[in-house]
């Protein structure tokens, strides 16, 4: 009996979601809880392959926690996470993690270069030591980022949109397929955001799949390939021009939003002559 | 003679202490180890009254149970949502007070004295000599502390990364696939087995000081993690040279000297620390206004 169940949710799974087993994230019923009222409520999606993805909500949405519900770092009470067609513990070097900055201490006693080679410690297995190949890496993605020269500086003497290159550093190192990156864009001047979807865009181009959470309307037209709209539940998955409306977005944010309007049109102007999907 | 055995004894519990102390400081969880200090009290008391003797093995045993069960317990209460100090004193006051009743009840059975738990007797360190096969071995709390330092050096050392990452970024930790859980449990275990090993020497009480004062002179005087464990052991061993040498020119506790000489220590880095130090700093900073006043008149 057990095994005819079995069989019956695997066949259903498949008939449900086709291209599962090829889709590098693809969440199907996830529902998260700290304490008693979920956070997630039953959130399904299926992200297609070399896409930027922008998660879009507002403060306390669940859009951190979505992620780390993703990568398996918190307990979800129901739901799947299929990374490239398996439970994302099978996947690990699979992905690429850039945590919101904050929740690091920055006065932790190591250097940029040290903090970027960490990126590589999952591939090393449990004995060995990042050494002189790690270490090329490591600086080549610091200067990939722009940050060559602060290799040796002490993590907590860098500015904060330097410390976001530093984490970003960390991620290309990863040599990841699937990224997960929480706001990289937090706190950073305009040439460092740049510089920042100038890689994402070179990642992009590699095939790499990197769902970014993101808080700038404005710009969200011009970055993404497809939005996903959270607000505890899922409100809202798709290419950018369909999901991105003002309809869609009223909806995520609950009416609090008056100024949409000039910031679609902005950013609708803007992307005009740059991205087109 | 006394004077050797003292001094190793007290360096091989600073150099333990200071080890592992490092990340408790790092990862902000330095209570922790007044907790593990503490509670590990009722592990060795029915390990005395289980095996009648001070054996060495058990006592360590049920010492790293009792460690255990209390970063176990404090997690858990943490999870459900009790604020982490509030859960942190409930477990260690909790178990501690069970140590103490036991200590109380069965004290004459296992020889056991409070105040030497609380306070340490190194200055007897040499009294309990291990003796095999008629051989004078030297004291039991060298081969003891050795033997601690031996297991978190090589466990440190084999496991580097993970404690570095782990501690720095828990959540890239369990991303990439390390088993944060188990380098907590393994760390928390470590700790445990510092604890016991110093207790007999420098008492439950004064074993904290040692976990923690030195990392954090060595957190003031460097920015690189593995320069901070090397820092961490020097600060506790030079404690340690002059708070024996202070005890004996005052006749005072020679434990006590030696956790004050670690706060003193603590307290010139902080005032003098080059990168961090208060009167550095301060000094630097009137410099560069006097730099800043002169250049301002030449423009004039
Ligand atoms: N460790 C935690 N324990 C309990 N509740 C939490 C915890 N982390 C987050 N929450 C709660 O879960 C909800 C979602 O938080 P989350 O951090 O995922 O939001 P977010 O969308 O990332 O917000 P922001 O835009 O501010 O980063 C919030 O209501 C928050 O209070
Ligand atoms: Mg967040």
């Amino acid at each position: 009996m057990k095994t005819l169940d079995k069989l019956h949710q695997h066949g259903a799974g498949g008939v449900k979601a086709p291209s599962g087993a090829t889709s590098p994230l693809s969440v199907s019923g996830l529902s998260v809880a700290y304490q008693k009222k979920p956070v997630l409520r039953d959130v399904t999606f299926e992200v297609n392959e070399g896409e930027l993805i922008g998660v879009i909500g507002p403060n306390g949405a669940g859009k951190s926690t979505m992620m780390k519900a993703a990568l398996g770092l918190i307990p979800s009470i129901s739901g799947e996470v299929l990374v490239y067609g398996k439970p994302c513990s099978e996947q690990r070097r699979l992905i690429g993690y850039v945590p919101q900055r904050e929740s690091v201490d920055w006065d932790f006693p190591t250097n940029a270069l040290d903090v970027v080679l960490m990126g590589t410690y999952g591939r090393l297995g449990w004995i060995r030591r990042p050494g002189a190949k790690e270490k090329a890496e490591a600086m080549e993605c610091l200067r990939k980022v722009g940050m060559a020269d602060y290799a040796d500086r002490q993590i907590s003497q860098l500015s904060g949109g330097q410390q976001q290159r530093v984490f970003l550093a960390r991620a290309l190192v990863q040599n990841a397929k699937l990224y997960f990156m929480d706001e990289p864009f937090a706190g950073v001047d305009a040439a460092t955001e740049k510089a920042i979807i100038t890689l994402l865009q070179e990642l992009k181009k590699n095939g790499k799949t990197v769902i970014v959470v993101h808080h700038d309307l404005a710009t969200v037209q011009q970055y993404f390939d497809s939005v996903l709209l959270l607000n505890v539940e899922l409100k809202g998955f798709g290419p950018t021009s369909r999901v991105f409306t003002q309809d869609m977005l009223q909806h995520t944010y609950g009416g609090r939003l008056a100024f949409l309007d000039h910031t679609i049109a902005a950013g609708a102007t803007e992307a005009h002559g740059g991205v087109s999907l | 003679m006394s004077d050797f055995w003292i001094l190793l004894t007290g360096s091989l519990v600073a150099a333990c202490c200071g080890i592992v102390g490092v990340f408790l400081v790092l990862r902000k969880m330095a209570m922790i180890g007044d907790a593990i200090s503490h509670s590990v009290m009722p592990g060795i008391v029915i390990a005395f009254l289980l095996s009648g003797s001070r054996d060495s093995m058990l006592m360590m045993s049920a010492a790293l149970l009792f460690g255990l069960i209390t970063t176990f317990l404090i997690g858990l209460m943490q999870r459900t949502g009790i604020q982490s100090d509030a859960s942190i004193g409930v477990v260690f006051t909790a178990l501690f007070a069970i140590g103490v009743i036991l200590v109380s009840l069965f004290a004459r059975q296992v020889h056991l004295d409070q105040d030497a738990i609380l306070y340490g007797e190194i200055a007897f360190v040499h009294w309990n000599i291990w003796e095999l096969g008629g051989v004078n071995m030297g004291p039991k709390a060298v081969w003891l502390l050795g033997f601690t330092l031996v297991v978190i050096i090589a466990v440190i050392s084999l496991f580097y990364k993970q404690f570095k990452l782990a501690s720095f970024d828990p959540a890239l930790a369990a991303a990439v696939g390390i088993p944060v859980a188990f380098f907590h449990y393994l760390l928390m275990g470590l700790v445990s087995m510092a604890t016991v090993s110093s207790f007999e020497s420098v008492g439950a009480i004064l074993v904290v000081g040692l976990l923690i004062i030195p990392p954090s002179t060595a957190y003031l005087l460097t920015d690189r993690l593995g320069v901070m464990l090397g820092l961490s052991v020097a600060v506790g061993v030079a404690g340690t040279f002059l708070g024996y040498g202070a005890s004996v020119l005052l006749d005072a506790s020679i434990a006590g000297c030696m956790v004050v000489a670690v706060a003193v220590l603590f307290a010139a880095a902080f005032l003098f620390s080059p990168s961090q130090g208060l009167v550095v700093t301060k000094l630097r900073q009137r410099r560069l206004a006097a730099q800043a006043a002169i250049a301002s008149v030449q423009k004039q």
